[in-house]
């Protein structure tokens, strides 16, 4: 039994098996589906970043939406205002993501517990209040739109429309497979290793020499890139920048989500945001108020069901799983 | 410089209050490189609040903490790990849910300065952690689960961790509270071995084991040091049987 | 009118503000102080306290004060078994461990929020005050429901701290604070306290929203607002403290009022969140605590 520092070979199995069961579904979903599942697929980037710090880092945020909305507002009022093209208002997201992460974890971090979640909540509604109050640019809660010919993304010499159904599935599901792969070997390496075990004794990793502010630090500045990746993503993909998706409520999904699917697990949070799209989907036709949904399944999940379905899973019979 | 007698790790003026109590109280403290030294006192001296404030786990109010000739009085404690301050937790302080072998691994890893995703090569990783648990003895059972252990291993456990850091100076804070007589006899030696390469600092109440492995000993009383010398100088030493020795049953 | 009418009016609105954020608070504190649970459904409690007496005066004709009063005696009561129920059902088994707390009192804010919008609809409705005199100044005229509204809470917030400092139900809450296991050691029932203190964290929010519904009007979201100005009156007032937290309403009540003069309500609310999530960063223990346990 030796430490290994790269992913097993047949967890990395598992991965590439479900990306490649995801791609399949490109062409055997149906039109709805398809749309869905692409949605759930963006959505879930952002709760594989909220997994990291929540999950692995232990660290409970009750304010990821500012790193969603981060990337959904780099990317989506450089390209509404300044007529970026997708490739540097994708990365013009994805570092503010990184910089929040930064700023917000430098003095988020000095704090722990609930004090770390209401400040986070804190934070984060003032990146709402933010979008806001310079409505100008934003136009608040209504949004912007982007529309489908600043959407068109240049790769490989080729230009993919991204507002057409199949490129946005396959666009959403290449920038999942990334992340997901990344968090698999990330959580193998030395540094998440040392993450997880601070997690779980953090007093024991100081007096083992490790720096365990820097290492949350680095935790929440990755989680930060990822979650602004998926709302850049979102932004080109689905068109729409408004403040909704900047609001406390988009700092609980991605929670629940990964409660949902098993914290501190690689593929929890794509099968909580997956269960729980069809979950409301369903509901919503018997009730409007998909909230109620929520709130239910958060108090059950903490209540009865606290490793969530891949957490039980790994308990139960799997626990090579990752 | 001579060798024999170089000082590893001292201390001048260090001083912590609690709420007004002061539980060390301006400690100067001199530890020679190679040696093992134990710290004596009652409940409540300030020995592990001593040791504590050489290692960086609380603050000092005021005073200076030098290592092998640098002032460490204002890095935080992961840096002095780095540095080379091991400490070992009285309260037994091991990951239960990972193998002997991760545990140990993650020290290593600290210690390799490979905090970082891949500059680390997982055979190096495997030997220095393995190395480790063949030193106190647990070469045979690293794949087992740390949770698993008799309270006896853990506390070896958490000594391979130490060694894993390859300290220059090693804290053991009451290492043999809780351990059988034959296994408080093999931790002697243990620490004899370990004291082959590095400066031992130990915390202990148990007088047959200052007595077996002490060169030097440091008795403190509310915060102060009352005493210091050989176990031969201390056993005579009238002030210390008043203080402490005369207590013991 | 000159400004020192004007000032004078503004204190008066800041002092009504005051005065209902003061319960309000004094609400969250309590739950935190004694329980340690942030409770995040408690801007909740508030709209429902509000919805439930836009309910019950509607129930009866005539004289707009005994509707009143029946929803000043009926609102807070029903609300108070909600929460005691919330207690009983989901904290309690819990076991009020603080990050699994949060996540449940949030799950309970979508719940009641949605039912209430199920229910009562998105409509803001009002309630008609007790009594309708009003006070002539020299310089204008002022509501004497308004004025009342401050009597009350004044009144209400000396009772609280009358009920901790001096009843024997009060001791218990105090020692249940202090150390909740000595105080089970000692044979204080430690469950019926939290789910008691819950209820009344809750009641006191849900009289604040009686009482306010005659100024402003009820709607299935109003427990947003004053939830972040609670949270920030007891994170500056530092958490547990009753007289900080005191203090801190009335410096925010009457601050708001004159803030939102000067600034857009949206910047006004942006730099009060920020200022107090640095508090919570830099001086956790509070502007007026003194350390923290």
């Amino acid at each position: 039994m030796k430490v290994r520092l790269l992913p097993s070979p047949q967890s990395l199995l598992l991965h590439l098996a479900v990306i490649a069961a995801l791609l399949a579904a490109n062409w055997l979903l149906p039109e709805y589906h398809r749309g869905v599942v692409s949605r759930v697929l963006v959505l879930a980037v952002f709760a594989m970043g909220y997994n990291l710090t929540f999950g692995y880092g232990g660290l409970l945020s009750l304010g990821h939406a500012m790193f969603f909305a981060a990337g959904l507002y780099g990317a989506g009022l450089t390209i509404y205002h300044l007529d970026w093209s997708i490739w540097p208002a994708f990365g013009a997201g994805i570092g503010a993501g990184l910089l929040l992460g930064l700023v917000v974890g430098a003095l988020a971090l000095r704090t722990s517990g609930v004090a770390f979640m209401i400040v986070t909540l804190m934070f984060s509604q003032v990146f709402y209040l933010t979008t806001l109050y310079f409505t100008t640019y934003t136009r608040g809660e209504e949004g912007l739109i982007l529309q489908q010919e600043v959407r068109s993304l240049e790769f490989a010499g080729a230009t993919f429309d991204l507002s057409d159904p199949s490129t946005r599935y396959l666009a959403g599901l290449a920038l999942f497979s990334l992340v997901l792969l990344f968090t698999l070997f990330i959580i193998r390496s030395g540094y998440g290793r040392a993450l997880i075990a601070i997690r779980e004794n953090d007093e024991r990793m100081r007096m083992l020499g490790f720096n365990v502010f820097a290492n949350r630090l680095v935790a929440l500045a990755i989680s930060g890139m990822i979650c602004a990746a998926a709302g850049a993503a979102y932004a080109v993909l689905f068109g729409y920048v408004g403040s909704t998706l900047a609001s406390t409520q988009y700092s609980i999904l991605p929670l629940l989500w990964v409660l949902l699917g098993g914290a501190a697990t690689t593929l929890g949070p794509l099968l909580g945001t997956l269960v729980m799209f069809y979950v409301i989907d369903i509901a919503s036709s018997h009730t409007t108020a998909h909230l109620l949904v929520v709130g239910l399944v958060l108090i059950f999940l903490v209540l009865f069901f606290r490793r969530g379905i891949l957490g039980t899973v790994r308990a139960r019979w799997l626990p090579w799983l990752p | 410089m001579a060798a024999m007698t170089a000082t590893i790790l001292h201390t001048r003026g260090l001083s912590r209050s609690f709420g007004g109590v002061r539980a060390v109280d301006n400690v100067d403290f001199d530890l020679e490189e190679g040696e093992i030294r134990a710290i004596i006192g009652p409940n409540g001296a300030g020995k592990t609040s001593f040791v504590s404030l050489i290692c960086g786990r609380i603050a000092s109010d005021s005073g200076e903490v030098w290592l092998d000739g640098r002032d460490i009085s204002r890095l935080p404690a992961h840096q002095r790990v780095r540095l080379g301050i091991g400490y070992t937790f009285q309260i037994t302080s091991i990951f239960p849910n990972l193998t002997l072998l991760e545990n140990v691994a993650l020290a290593v890893q600290s210690q390799a300065r490979t905090n970082s995703f891949l500059n680390l090569s997982s055979r190096r990783l495997n030997d220095s952690a393995h190395e480790a648990l063949v030193r106190v003895g647990l070469g045979e059972r690293s794949g087992e689960l740390a949770g698993n252990l008799a309270y006896g291993h853990q506390r070896l456990l958490e000594v391979a961790m130490g060694l894993a850091l390859k300290p220059r100076v090693l804290i053991l804070d009451e290492p043999t509270q809780g351990l059988s007589e034959s296994e408080t006899q093999g931790f002697i030696i243990l620490i004899r071995q370990i004291a082959a390469t590095t400066t031992i600092l130990l915390i202990e109440h148990n007088m047959d084991v200052v007595m077996a492995l002490a060169e030097k000993i440091t008795v403190m009383d509310q915060g102060r040091v009352l005493a210091e010398g050989t176990p031969a100088a201390i056993r005579a030493n009238a002030n210390v049987q008043r203080a402490y020795l005369g207590e013991q049953p | 009118m000159g400004f020192g009418p004007y000032l004078l009016l503004a204190t008066l609105e800041g002092l009504v503000t005051a005065a209902v954020l003061s319960l309000m608070a004094l609400g969250l504190s309590l739950v935190f102080g004694v329980m340690r649970v942030v409770n995040v459904a408690h801007g909740e409690f508030f709209m429902l306290g509000a919805v439930l007496a836009w309910y019950f005066s509607s129930l009866v004709a005539g004289d707009p004060a005994l509707g009143f009063l029946l929803a000043l005696a009926l609102s807070p009561l029903v609300v108070a078994l909600i929460a005691w129920l919330s207690d009983r059902l989901v904290l309690s088994r819990l076991k009020y461990e603080p990050e699994a707390t949060i996540v449940a009192t949030i799950g309970l804010l979508y719940i009641i929020q949605q039912l209430a919008l199920t229910y009562y609809g998105a409509d803001s409705r009002p309630v008609e005050a007790p009594f309708t005199w009003r006070i002539q100044l020299p310089w204008f005229g002022y509501s004497g429901y308004k004025l009342a509204v401050i009597g009350a809470s004044i009144l209400l917030v000396g009772l609280t701290a009358l009920l901790m400092m001096r009843s024997r139900i009060g001791l218990i809450m105090r020692a249940t604070q202090y150390d909740s296991e000595t105080a089970q050691a000692f044979g204080i029932p430690v469950r019926r306290v939290y789910s008691a203190v819950f209820a009344l964290g809750a009641a006191l929010a849900a009289i604040a929203a009686v009482l306010v519904v005659p100024i402003r009007q009820a709607h299935y979201l109003m427990g947003q607002e004053p939830l972040l100005l609670s949270f920030i009156v007891v994170i500056i007032g530092g958490l547990g403290s009753l007289r900080g937290t005191v203090v801190a309403a009335v410096l925010i009540g009457l601050s708001d009022g004159i803030i939102s003069m000067f600034f857009s309500p949206t910047l006004a609310k942006m730099l009060a969140t920020l200022l107090v999530a640095l508090v919570l960063v830099f001086r956790p223990q509070g502007l007026f605590g003194t350390a923290a346990r």
